[in-house]
């Protein structure tokens, strides 16, 4: 078995830092990503699911928000790189706890990691982190503003899927407003050729886009069924229960007969077309039981996908180079 | 005064003190962001001779012995004229009203609840009313704090982009409307403070044409930056959207999240400070205030939702009116007519003629930690290269603050 060349090769290419955003980022970074991702598949294929570059290397993962998939998803990546890895959790907000954000930094700082993966509540929070830091930080939420390894995620698992993403035009459904995976979803598939339509009710879309102000290739279609018409694939995103009791949703019952995924909706697009969520999956509210697991549905490669996309930064921000290994 | 006959042979503009209607002094209660001796010699070094400071302090300034208090310090400090304002509000708990005319009688040269608006709109009512008993000076924040909700920023293609709750420009202009209904049943004076958008700017300019006694002011920082800011896309007002004359140069860029950048009411669109300026040479807006807002790091050095809103605003006021100037968004006149005889008339005063200030319009320095006199050091604009520079201030006919004039005229101040 070999590795191919790729991440050695990616790595000679990659110059950043930190991964907070994929706002700024050009089509080659976001492929150089995807094309490791692909050789990292390859290792979790191996019977032993372990390679070297991490290893003496020390991962933290400092999540200041719940989460359980996507700190299981960096550990199991970091572990498979041979990282060392320190998990450092905490909720509520840090006014609360009488411990700044700042506070934190500083600890993390001392503790030497070689890099940080931060969940955080506060719309860039890993700005600030890394404004602060020596170690690379790796954004692995922030508030409702980006979720770079879900958006790389995706794209990843779209082009196994699709082949090139050029003039694919996928749906995105739901809260799109306080959507961390929406925005990064829009900000990695867009370089990739994509075009995007978004669809869920107008109190559940930032406003500027709800008028017409929207990032390039992206248009707002409320209507669920008009939208799917012939689409390529779609993401539900996960719709939380509070925006019921925020009044910007009447009842989950009819959020979910307007814009939940059935399976007479899903047959309105292309045939094969994939259906994706990034999980945890309300089912029966953003998504039928039925579509969540059925032909389509790709979310468990999501998750598997998750996890060498989470290897890929790690390698390319603090990993030693892979050789290529004799046949 | 032979000083300011000299500074002028050396060149410099010598023009009447500037009045601010708007300084948070933070004194007592929050002196490590400021106090009353520190805000009135920054007042000094951004050309403002008297400032009125904003009563939103621990406790809040609500009984005449505060006010007399306030007075005193300011005295005492030695520098900008320091004019106290009360609360409307009893505790500025928006329940009951203060004791308006005792406060007034003991020195309060104006009311507001700043900060917040009075919430429940009847109160509201009652204080522009009972206003009239002395003809007092109502100075309303005009926001409606259900609408702005959980707000940091202003809504729109920036905060969509962020991922930032934003605050809709209807949370202000429900707010002026409100005012200006109330104002206008009532044939009793109200200002408005820092409006921020294009729709407050329309209303107010209506309402006076139908001699509504309204008034407003407006921050030299919504003049001068828009929401691109809190991206970290750092050009000023009238170097943006000049679409086929780009500049070689960049614009200059930040970190996005910038808690510096967090202020309430939230930085607007190119095309609401375009209407600002518009309302602003056409007289709809009376006066251009600071809203100085310093806060101690710790308020500001947090995640941006969580960090205090405001920034400070006296040193550098000059510097970005100066810039609008020259490219021609309105004319000097008018301009420093907003920094002087404007806010004059709102407060009713007539100031003191030997209150001036000199100018050199074309200084450069540079906005650092530093440079700046204000305990808060919370400005967006710190690192940046600014024109025009206060180089002598003078209280009374006294020279208060020398910045360094040259030849003849030091001679003669000292």
């Amino acid at each position: 078995m070999t590795l191919t060349k790729t991440p050695a090769a990616a790595a000679l290419r990659w110059a950043r830092r930190h991964v907070l955003d994929i706002d700024d980022w050009s089509r080659a970074e976001i492929e150089a990503v995807l094309e490791t991702a692909g050789a990292m598949v390859e290792i979790l294929g191996r019977p032993v699911r372990k390679a070297p570059p991490l290893r003496g290397k020390t991962v933290i993962l400092f999540f200041a928000e719940a989460s359980t998939r996507t700190r299981v998803s960096f550990e199991l990546a970091a572990k498979a790189l041979s990282a060392d890895v320190t998990t450092i959790t905490s909720s509520g907000s840090s006014v609360e706890k009488g411990e700044t954000l700042l506070d934190t930094v500083r600890t993390l700082q001392a503790l030497g990691g070689d890099v940080v993966v931060m969940r955080h509540a506060s719309s860039g929070a890993p700005y600030f982190v890394a404004e602060r830091s020596d170690a690379p930080v790796i954004n692995a939420g922030d508030g409702w503003h980006a979720h770079p390894t879900q958006g790389l995620l995706d794209a990843y698992t779209l082009r196994a899927a699709l082949g090139d993403l050029h003039e694919k035009r996928i749906v995105i459904v739901g809260d799109v407003l306080h959507s961390r995976v929406a925005r990064s979803d829009i900000h990695t598939l867009v370089p990739l050729g994509a075009r995007i339509t978004l669809s869920g009710p107008p109190t559940l879309m930032p406003l500027a886009w709800r008028r017409g102000e929207l990032p390039p290739c992206v248009t707002y279609e409320p209507d669920l069924d008009r939208a799917l018409d012939g689409a390529h694939g779609v993401i539900a995103l996960r719709l939380q229960k509070e925006r019921q009791e925020g009044g910007l949703l009447p009842s989950l019952r009819e959020y979910s007969h307007v814009w939940g995924l059935t399976a007479s909706r899903v047959a309105r697009m292309r045939p094969d077309a994939p259906v994706m969520h990034p999980g945890p999956m309300n089912e029966g509210v953003e998504i039928d039981a039925a579509v969540a697991h059925g032909a389509r549905s790709l979310v468990e490669t999501q998750v598997t996908n998750g996890v060498a996309v989470r290897m890929a930064l790690l390698y390319l921000l603090v990993g030693t180079p892979l050789q290529e290994e004799r046949p | 005064m032979t000083d300011r006959r000299a500074i002028e042979r050396e060149g410099y503009l010598v023009v009447p003190g500037f009045i601010d209607l708007h300084a948070h002094l933070r004194e007592p209660g929050f002196e490590e962001s400021e106090t009353i001796a520190t805000g009135a010699q920054a007042a000094l070094r951004g050309g403002f001779t008297t400032i009125c400071a904003m009563p939103n302090t621990e406790p809040a300034i609500d009984s005449p012995g505060l006010v007399a208090e306030v007075i005193a310090r300011g005295k005492a400090a030695g520098a900008a004229r320091v004019l106290p304002i009360a609360t409307i509000t009893r505790g500025r708990r928006g329940k009951e009203l203060a004791d308006l005319v005792e406060l007034a009688a003991a020195g309060a040269v104006a009311f507001s609840d700043d900060g917040s608006p009075v919430d429940d709109a009847r109160l509201f009512r009652s204080a522009v009313e009972y206003a009239r008993a002395r003809d007092l000076l109502v100075i309303e924040h005009p926001q409606d704090q259900v609408l702005s909700g959980q707000g940091v920023m202003n809504e729109g293609a920036v905060s969509a982009m962020l991922g930032l709750p934003g605050i809709p420009n209807a949370a202000e202009e429900t707010a002026v409307a409100r005012a200006i209904l109330v104002a206008g049943e009532l044939d009793a004076r109200v200002h408005l403070t820092h409006i921020s958008t294009a729709g407050s700017v329309d209303m107010i300019r209506a309402a006076k044409a139908r001699s509504i006694p309204v008034s407003c002011d407006v921050t030299p920082h919504h003049l001068a930056l828009t929401d691109d800011w809190v991206a970290g896309r750092r050009a000023l007002a009238w170097e943006q959207g000049l679409k086929g004359q780009e500049t070689a140069d960049e614009p200059p860029r930040g970190v996005p999240f910038d808690a510096m950048t967090k202020m309430n009411p939230p930085l607007r669109r190119l095309h609401d400070v375009r209407a600002l300026w518009i309302g602003l040479a056409d007289g709809t807006i009376d006066a251009i205030a600071t809203d100085h807002a310093p806060h101690a790091s710790i308020r500001k050095d947090v995640e941006f939702d969580q960090a205090a809103f405001g920034i400070c605003g006296l040193e550098t006021a000059l510097p970005l009116v100066l810039g609008g100037i020259a490219a021609g968004w309105c004319d000097r006149e008018t301009a420093l007519r907003a920094l002087t005889d404007g806010p004059a008339r709102v407060l009713g005063i007539t100031p003191d003629p030997d209150d001036w200030v000199a100018v050199d319009l074309d200084a450069t320095w540079t906005a650092t930690a530093e440079a700046l006199a204000t305990l808060g050091k919370n400005t967006p604009l710190l690192g940046r290269e600014l024109r025009g520079r206060v180089v002598a201030a003078a209280v009374g006919g006294e020279v208060r603050y020398d910045g360094g004039v040259r030849g003849e005229a030091r001679t003669a101040a000292r």
